[in-house]
């Protein structure tokens, strides 16, 4: 794995530390495409680690971050913004017909009427998946995802990988997630270039006619809403 | 610029990996770079989105493809910090601040984090501008291959497609991201085929719909 020349050197615009810390962190790491996260190795603390704890301790020192505050952005994408905030969203839309329509003509004032609202989602956009129209969203360019209302991206979703296929082979991705689509079923590929932020909204499984809309979004995944799965009826002898 | 980063449509890239109940970071330090790089851009300066996005683009490909996603975000961090002037080199190799450096204030602090996750900051423009197109027309997408930040992808360029929707005016890309203005223009959700990007091998019935500036666009 040892490297001894950095190439990042060569280029102009990261110098000294950047690149030594970009190939130091290129070393350390396998690729993102290809990536298996194991997290048995984390006993010592990766060089990537201690370059980051080492910058964060330089930026509290000179007054330009404070720790408590990064705590909090932490703890805000893992535990309050996530794919929960979208679901409940869907189950919304699915539960009340006049939301929906306000869903699908103007996502961003109707995912707000929920409290959902900030970076990443100025500008939403809710697409309707049916039996005969699959919508799937990818951002082929970078990693460009619908924060308030699913979180921060999963791994696959921005990765090499998903990002090359998803609009040239959407078929083939959705077989590979598990979703076998009829022939004669409508593919729209969304790939999110500008500042707007798409968010589908999954096909109502049958058997929910009863349920409440708690237990609704207890059944919407974050892949339904990405458009890489559908959402599955509950299981019988579950909650209602 | 045609780089790397611009996949849609490239081949080998393996299958995808799906990871059952995948945490939002997976090490502590991920969530610290996320953090670090949310609070560095609140404290303003000579930044924006569009030109964080072109640093990433820049990195050489053989490293894009190589990091993992937030080794890039740190990368492209340090990089920043340094070239500003925030951050020595010998600060990062001791872990601490010289001595002689200025106490600065934090722009952000732990009761500002719920307003800083729910502010909106959209790229939308309230300015006077014209639409070059409408709904319903064929269009082009122009065959250019500018060197620096663009989000026109290359499997585009060229291909025909119709508008579907007229998003409104929102800031361009390609100049804001260096430094060149906003030249607010309409932006509109442009439908193409499969077979008219990938040829008649493609599903008759599917198409991709990309989000393309006035500037990236000519009549068909």
């Amino acid at each position: 794995m040892a490297k001894s020349k950095n190439r990042v050197g060569r280029r102009g615009f990261l110098k000294g530390a950047a690149a030594s810390a970009a190939a130091l962190a290129a070393e350390s790491h396998m690729s993102a495409t290809q990536e298996h996260h194991d997290h048995d190795h984390q006993a010592v603390p990766s060089d990537v680690a201690l370059r980051v704890k080492a910058l964060e301790s330089v930026l509290v020192e000179k007054g330009f971050v404070d720790r408590a505050a990064l705590d909090a952005i932490v703890d805000a994408y893992e535990t309050k913004v996530g794919p929960r905030n979208g679901a409940r969203v869907v189950a919304r839309a699915w539960a009340d017909p006049a939301y929906k329509k306000r869903l699908l003509t103007d996502a961003t004032a109707a995912i707000a009427e929920l409290g959902y609202m900030g970076g990443q989602g100025e500008d939403m956009i809710v697409l309707e998946n049916g039996p005969k129209l699959h919508n799937l969203v990818v951002c082929t360019l970078c990693s460009c995802y619908p924060w308030p209302v699913l979180g921060l991206p999963p791994v696959w979703y921005k990765s090499a990988a998903y990002r090359s296929r998803a609009v040239i082979d959407p078929r083939g991705v959705l077989r590979e997630f598990g979703v076998e689509l009829p022939e004669d079923a409508e593919i729209r590929v969304w790939d999110s270039t500008a500042e707007l932020r798409y968010m589908v909204l999954p096909e109502r499984p049958a058997g929910t006619e009863k349920m409440t809309e708690e237990a609704l979004a207890e059944l919407v995944t974050r892949d339904s809403m990405v458009g890489v799965g559908k959402v599955a009826p509950p299981k019988p002898g579950g909650s209602k | 610029m045609n780089g790397v980063h611009d996949m849609g449509g490239m081949h080998g890239m393996g299958p995808i990996q799906h990871e059952k109940n995948e945490p939002v970071f997976h090490e502590p330090w991920e969530g610290r770079v996320y953090a670090l790089t949310r609070v560095v851009r609140a404290g303003g300066g000579r930044q924006n989105l569009d030109n964080s996005r072109h640093q990433l683009e820049l990195m050489p490909p053989d490293q894009y493809l190589r990091m993992s996603y937030y080794e890039r975000w740190f990368t492209r961090l340090i990089d920043q910090l340094l070239k500003n002037g925030v951050v020595t080199q010998a600060e990062l190799e001791s872990g601490h601040a010289a001595s002689n450096s200025p106490k600065a204030t934090p722009p952000i602090s732990a009761d500002m984090v719920p307003a800083m996750v729910t502010r909106r900051s959209s790229a939308r423009r309230d300015a006077p501008v014209d639409p070059r197109f409408k709904v319903g027309q064929r269009v082009r997408a122009r065959n250019i291959n500018p060197t620096g930040h663009t989000r026109l992808p290359r499997y585009a360029r060229g291909k025909t497609g119709v508008i579907v929707r007229d998003h409104g005016v929102f800031l361009f890309p390609d100049t804001n991201a260096a430094f060149l203005g906003e030249k607010p223009q309409h932006v509109y959700s442009v439908r193409f085929t499969a077979r008219e990007l990938w040829g008649n091998d493609a599903s008759p019935r599917d198409s991709v719909h990309l989000d393309m500036w006035d500037d990236y666009l000519e009549r068909a």
